[in-house]
């Protein structure tokens, strides 16, 4: 018999997980809610630093998948129980089966950026998210804000709902700051008269190539970067977003009006991860990222058995971070199975 | 602006209000300023909704604007704040109304400390007791008088004579709503709607028939502030913040200013005049300024109390416009006698604000 894993959640992180436990001959069932595979990047227009879109970088993940990775699609997994040497999960539709070992790929959830009152998602019409911002780059509508205008002045804010201890979010979301340096740079190719300013804590450039992207945004595309939190934004009669915010290095205030506004959300673990974690036992879920067994040395190991992590449940990670660490899990999978 | 937004938040920030039996507490400025408005408070609560109201007449200032200003020490303002709630209780009563929304915020802080703290509860029930030989129980619902027209705004509306509304027009009035700073952007669930959109003076506005202007700076300071006006050289401040207001709003053509905070009315009111005589500079339509009102003052209008009966020939910029705008009747001749008819006197012209209907 041949072993069998299942893969819960078909992002980046399940597919690549399956596709290399697949080439190690084991059965793999990959179990998504959705109907199609592909996860967040699926509503992603161009990855950082080189602007891979999305699409394209889900077809390279996508080609060549083993035949023995079989998808679930359209299940919502809703029970995990451990038996013996053995795992049986089911979903919400009725389907049930066992595995020897199995991998959380669930991913995250993006802030929901209401919970930052302040800054008028919901509330004030050319207040948008990054996702927003990404999906009219990827659906190819002009850069107009919800009034129809042309905005003249583009602000983007870094950090909301991540490093906030208001809303309860600690961590960093890391993906966010190359992110918006990105974004910044389409919004001025598409619109080269229009200025543009991001407002950061900090800048946490770690990644290959991305210190090199923030140069070039402000020196071949005159973006400005001005470190200082928005401490409100509201709407004047033509539905320009008037902003307030302190530039700290020059320990200034600064209100500015921009016609539109963009909030750089970040990931929060999904809700239901934290659910299926206590079906389970497993305890190291401080704030609803299951946190592995060792984080220096056993990345993809939990604290039970057989039970594995893979990509951003065990907290945010980018595209690239997400597929090395699926790559990694699958090994450690195949150890726990001594294949 | 879309409206569903805000109203998904409003939802999130309800509180409990007590129906009936309330300790009231005044404030230590406001019938000083507004000398009508805590009366018709009282009065609508009586005899409008037939609710049992305990007017105090024994309680001292909670001590907020000394302590907000760094004069009084945290422990001293909790022991007087704790012979408030001795009152309260010796009173027989549960359910404390706070006129003032300092004193609201600073309730809900002490609250809130001995909560997290129940040693310093312990502490100060001790001072109390050794300073007076008093003993008292918590309140069992806190709520600022606001919150209370609030829940009974829809009662109000339908024992009004009159609407915020334009009688040649039948427009909705543009309405500016200022809300107190420590109404609840210190704990925004204490309040009705929260810190950044509340909805306690939007939800009566909406129920008397105006409609509320959200302008860029609606969240801003009226200019009170404690420090920017009480050490006198930051004064520059407290006038700023008021300007900032105004020239804010101004593009909005705001029917009047409708407030829930002792300091806000008299300032947004009375720096009215200040910068006009600074600047030559009048707000709203004419020369009249834009009138400021407390929501007490605006539930007696609309009930159809007399104008100078709630007191509003004390404020700085007329009324008067308003009323007529709304079809509220009044007798100019009036104006300044005394409640017994004696002649209050005229006050000085001011240069460019006119304390009169400028027609």
């Amino acid at each position: 018999m041949p072993k069998h894993v299942i893969v819960i959640g078909a992002g980046p992180a399940g597919l690549e997980t399956s596709a290399n436990l697949a080439k190690l001959g084991i059965a793999v069932t990959l179990v998504e809610k959705e109907e199609s595979t592909g996860g967040h990047v699926k509503q992603w227009h161009a990855l950082f630093p080189a602007l891979l879109p999305g699409t394209e970088a889900l077809d390279a993940i996508r080609k060549g998948m083993p035949e023995n990775v079989r998808v679930q699609n359209k299940t919502t997994v809703t029970g995990i129980e451990a038996v013996n040497n053995y795992f049986t999960v089911s979903g919400h539709n009725g389907w049930q089966e066992k595995a020897d070992a199995i991998v959380f790929a669930t991913g995250f959830q993006l802030f929901d950026a209401r919970r930052k009152e302040e800054y008028g998602y919901g509330i004030y019409e050319n207040v948008i998210t990054s996702a927003d911002l990404e999906e009219m780059f990827a659906t190819g509508k002009s850069l107009v804000n919800r009034h129809g205008n042309k905005p003249e002045r583009i602000g983007f804010v870094h950090c909301v709902g991540s490093r906030d201890e208001k809303v309860n979010n600690l961590h960093c979301s890391k993906v966010c700051c190359i992110t918006a340096v990105k974004q910044a740079i389409e919004v001025k190719q598409m619109l080269p008269e229009a200025e543009v300013f991001c407002f950061y804590m900090d800048l946490r450039m770690f990644g290959r190539h991305y210190e090199e992207l923030y140069k070039e945004a402000q020196e071949k595309y005159n973006i400005q970067f001005i470190r200082g939190r928005l401490s409100e934004s509201a709407e004047d009669q033509d539905g320009n977003i008037v902003l307030k915010v302190e530039d700290t290095l020059l320990g200034k205030p600064l209100r500015i009006k921009a016609g539109l506004l963009v909030l750089m959300v970040g990931m929060e673990p999904l809700a239901g991860t934290k659910s299926l974690a206590d079906k389970l036992g497993l305890t190291k879920v401080p704030d609803g990222f299951i946190q592995p067994a060792d984080e220096v040395l056993q990345s993809n190991f939990t604290e039970l058995p057989g039970v594995f992590v893979a990509g951003a449940c065990s907290g945010p990670k980018s595209v690239s971070d997400t597929l090395a660490d699926a790559r990694s899990a699958a090994l450690a999978v195949a150890g726990f199975l001594k294949l | 602006m879309k409206l569903e937004g805000k109203r998904l938040i409003w939802q999130e920030y309800q509180k409990e209000i007590a129906d009936d039996h309330y300790f009231y507490a005044r404030s230590c400025i406001r019938q000083t300023f507004f000398p009508g408005a805590e009366a018709v408070f009282v009065k609508i609560l009586k005899e409008e909704l037939g609710k049992d109201i305990h007017d105090e007449k024994h309680h001292t200032s909670c001590t907020g604007i000394g302590y907000h200003s760094d004069v009084v020490p945290f422990d001293t303002t909790m022991t007087v704040v704790a012979r408030q709630f001795a009152l309260m209780t010796e009173a027989g009563y549960e359910n404390y109304a706070a006129s003032c929304v300092t004193s609201f915020g600073l309730y809900t802080e002490i609250l809130d400390t001995w909560h997290h703290f129940p040693e310093t509860e312990a502490k100060i029930r001790e001072f109390l007791f050794k300073a007076t030989g008093r003993e008292f129980n918590k309140p069992k619902n806190l709520a600022h008088a606001s919150d209370i027209v609030y829940k009974f705004r829809h009662q109000i509306a339908g024992k009004a004579k009159y609407k915020l509304v334009d009688k040649d027009t039948g427009e909705p009035l543009k309405v500016v709503e200022h809300i107190g700073c420590h109404y609840s952007k210190m704990f925004p669930h204490k309040g009705i709607g929260g810190a950044e959109y509340p909805y306690v003076l939007s939800g009566m506005i909406e129920a008397w028939g105006g409609e509320v202007i959200d302008y860029p700076e609606r969240r801003h300071c009226c200019g009170f502030g404690f420090r920017q006006y009480l050490v006198q050289a930051n004064r520059g401040f407290s006038l700023s913040c008021s300007k900032k207001k105004f020239d804010s709003m101004e593009p909005y053509e705001p029917d009047m200013i409708i407030t829930n905070c002792p300091g806000c009315p008299m300032f947004l009111d009375r720096w009215q005049y200040a910068l006009s005589e600074m600047e030559g500079k009048t707000y709203g339509k004419g020369k009249n300024g834009i009138p400021v009102f407390t929501y007490e003052e605006v539930a007696g209008l609309i009930m159809g109390y007399d104008p100078w009966e709630i007191g509003l020939q004390v404020h700085q910029v007329p009324a008067e416009p308003l009323l007529e705008k709304i079809g509220i009747p009044y007798d100019p001749d009036r104006k300044f006698k005394g409640k017994n008819g004696e002649d209050l006197g005229m006050p000085e012209s001011p240069s460019y604000l006119k304390f009169y209907a400028d027609k």
